[in-house]
């Protein structure tokens, strides 16, 4: 017998494209689905489940409604994951005052405000040093960004993440220019 | 002769008695009870808007000075609830403003309530003093400004996950500056920033605010300016739980914390960054309710965090705690009473996190004062129900979401009837139960038989037979609310059993397998019952009586059917007319 194709000549009770190793969810047995429902149909899904493994599920299609969260908390979560699990980055020129040219970073690429700095630094050559609340930064260069409103701010001020969402491009100022302004 | 007490000394009596069921039952004893009982009543709560009509209660009870209002059906949480199905606060509102002119206090849940409504509230009641409004729609930051600006005597103000279009944050700018009885205010669900001075001089001029649940948007490094302003706050909801590289937010933020000797509550914690929970340790050991359900800190900082809460009372937090950080609740909160543990996946089959079965076995174990369980996890056995019964016959609420649905003991395969059969027979008093798993009929037998005093059931995805409902209706004595969804429940249960139904608030059935023959008989059967059948996707041929229903809403009112109900919902009475 053609090993290769065992499965296919397998008999089984199931639902019609459901396989052996886990019960296949996407068929929702919501029986409104057919108009009369046996009991059976029930019983050979049980049986199917009684010998299934903890293999990874095929691609879970998503029930309305399940798992019962709700959905304020549903959305905080998601939205969780979708900023880390994102396959595009957060991409935003950046400008800084004398250079010839902008540059492009990925902010996802950065886990918080010291490493954007670092990063910013490694690109331009140039020191930004340490940020303090009252003082804003003690170098010559201030890094500063404009938000969602077309403000110019200083980086720094928000939590990482807030920041993350807000931020449309990043300017390394002179910082006596910070003062003039 | 029947000697009766005069009517001063029967109203005082009555005013002892507080509770809604108390007082029906006095109302029930003869007519000038009933007589005197109504004009004295002053709380009113209406569990099921759609049951009785504002006029209704008002012309009963003339008096009232507090109302609370539930809307929609509890599945509406989770979006099984279509758009404009109903709820709207509107005519209740328009109502009591011209009969109770005294009202201090609405609370509604799941309701629609319009920035109209809202204006009206705060100009109609001069000595409105609270106003809840629980995960409620349909009105925006306007509507908050007409009650900041008129509501002179407000005391609460509780936004608790509503959805509000957030047009400005210069709503709390609003509050006059003479305005200083505000004692609790929960702003948590909104998610613009609120004008930050304007809050700020709000806290500072108002020396009864206990609680004071921020938004996300409040940044870290303003908290600890709040909290020296209300040193005396007993709960405490944070915004933001991180603040940008900036290193005197911690210093001044544990600082502050130390000053407020009276914190009980912590709740918020978005965004944490580790570096900063530290900040309030010095509340820990006073905690009795902390709520760290959208913190996603793994297990060793959570469990640095409980163990220096000995008080604990009520515990929320995100499945992250893991089975090690529930070992260690169950050694340090021995007062623990209520659990609920949040999936931080919902979708993934083998999720990141080890909670299993295990960690909520410990707790049950370890903390005998538990009444009160919520919990999210992956895996479940019967002799870990089992275990958790004997352990723990104290409880009053037990909910269970095995998150794939069906999933049977992880041990032996089987359904998880005996283990659930097992938390209805030891739990004597248990008042709410929720159900998931692999479930035949056999759970609701043991339902039926045991949960006598089960006032709430959720199931989903269980049962083989019309046998599982009618084990449930025939059985539960006490139940009240009922929601099902996604079992093979029909058409035999439901008529066996429709007099039970009178005697609940709602019953909720979707994806079952009720047709629209035995809604009709249904409705014929009952006259005191609004059979509501949604159809959104308009394939229901009311015509063909085998035809299945998606979604089934019956719930008992004494005010007819509603006048209110989108085209999608079909009843007896509109069936005879033609349906647009």
């Amino acid at each position: 017998m053609d090993l290769i194709n065992f499965e296919a000549t397998e008999l089984r009770l199931g639902l019609p494209g459901s396989t052996g190793e886990q019960p296949e969810k996407k068929s929702t047995p919501s029986p409104v689905n057919t108009n009369k429902r046996s009991s059976s149909e029930m019983d050979s899904s049980i049986s199917e489940k009684q010998d299934s493994s903890r293999s990874p599920p095929p691609t879970k299609v998503q029930v309305v409604g399940w798992p019962p969260v709700r959905s304020h908390r549903r959305n905080i979560l998601q939205g969780k994951k979708s900023e880390s699990e994102m396959g595009s980055g957060i991409y935003v020129k950046v400008s800084m005052d004398g250079a010839p040219y902008l540059r492009k970073v990925d902010l996802k690429v950065y886990k918080s405000y010291g490493e954007l700095m670092k990063g910013l630094q490694e690109m331009f050559k140039c020191i930004i040093g340490l940020y303090s609340e009252m003082e804003g930064y003690k170098s010559e260069y201030a890094p500063t960004y404009e938000d969602k409103d077309g403000d110019w701010m200083l980086v720094g001020d928000v939590p990482w993440d807030m920041f993350l969402t807000s931020c449309r491009r990043l300017r390394i100022m002179k910082s006596c220019e910070v003062m003039e302004s | 002769m029947v000697y009766s007490l005069p009517e001063e000394v029967l109203e005082h009596v009555f005013s002892f008695i507080v509770s809604d069921k108390d007082r029906n039952v006095v109302s029930l004893v003869c007519k000038s009870w009933y007589e005197m009982e109504r004009w004295c009543r002053r709380r009113i709560f209406v569990g099921n808007c759609y049951a009785v009509s504002p006029s209704i209660m008002i012309r009963r009870f003339p008096e009232v000075r507090c109302v609370e209002l539930k809307g929609k059906p509890h599945f509406a949480d989770f979006n099984l609830v279509p758009e404009g199905w109903g709820g709207y606060a509107c005519s209740w509102i328009e109502e009591m403003s011209k009969a109770y002119p005294w009202l201090e206090e609405i609370r509604l849940k799941r309701m629609v309530v319009t920035d109209e409504s809202l204006e009206l509230i705060s100009t109609s009641f001069k000595n409105f003093r609270v106003l809840v409004l629980s995960s409620c729609e349909g009105f925006s930051t306007d509507g908050l400004s007409a009650i900041a600006a008129n509501c002179r005597n407000l005391r609460v103000l509780d936004l608790q996950e509503s959805e509000v279009m957030d047009l400005s944050g210069h709503w709390l700018s609003h509050f006059p500056e003479t305005f200083t009885s505000i004692e609790s205010l929960n702003m948590s669900c909104l998610g613009s920033e609120v004008s930050f001075s304007a809050l700020e001089r709000l806290v500072a001029r108002s020396p009864n605010l206990k609680t004071l649940r921020l938004n996300r948007s409040v940044p870290l490094g303003k908290l600890s300016t709040l909290l020296h302003l209300a040193p005396q706050l007993v709960e405490l909801g944070t915004g933001a739980y991180s603040s940008g590289i900036r290193s005197d937010v911690y210093s001044s933020l544990s600082k502050a914390f130390l000053g407020c000797k009276e914190i009980k509550g912590l709740s918020g914690f978005w965004d944490v960054d580790l570096s900063y929970l530290p900040a309030f340790y010095s509340v820990c050991s006073r905690l009795t309710t902390l709520n760290l359900s959208y913190a996603t800190i793994k297990s060793p900082d959570i469990t640095k965090v409980i163990s220096q809460c000995p008080n604990l009372q009520r515990l929320w937090v995100l499945d992250h705690i893991e089975d090690s950080g529930l070992n260690a609740l169950a050694l340090s909160c021995k007062n623990l009473q209520e659990l609920r543990v949040f999936p931080s996946d919902m979708y993934a089959a083998d999720a990141n996190v080890t909670l299993t079965e295990q960690g909520l076995v410990s707790v049950s174990q370890g903390c005998t004062k538990l009444q009160s369980v919520l919990y999210f996890c992956h895996q479940m056995s019967n002799s870990a129900l089992i275990t958790i019964a004997k352990n723990r016959p104290n409880l009053t609420c037990f909910r269970l979401c095995i998150i794939e649905p069906r999933t049977p003991d992880y041990l032996t395969h089987e359904p998880l009837d005996i283990g659930f059969g097992a938390i209805v027979k030891h739990c004597k008093n248990l008042n709410r139960l929720s159900l998931s798993g692999l479930l035949t009929d056999r759970v609701f037998e043991y339902i039926g038989v045991h949960a006598k005093k089960l006032d709430m059931l959720s199931i989903a995805f269980a049962g083989d037979s019309d046998l599982g409902l009618h084990y449930v209706l025939s059985g539960c004595k006490s139940l009240k609310k009922l929601e099902i969804r996604d079992c093979p429940f029909g058409d035999t249960a439901l008529l066996a059993n429709v007099a039970k139904l009178a005697t609940m608030r709602s019953l909720w059935m979707s994806s079952c397998a009720v047709s629209i023959g035995a809604c009709k008989i249904l409705s014929q059967k009952m006259p005191m019952l609004n059979v509501e059948v949604i159809d959104e996707n308009g394939t229901l041929d009311s015509k063909l009586d085998s035809c299945l229903v998606e979604k089934l809403y019956v719930y008992r009112t004494v005010a007819g059917p509603r006048s209110d109900m989108p085209g999608y919902i079909w009843t007896m009475d509109r069936d005879s007319s033609s349906r647009i």
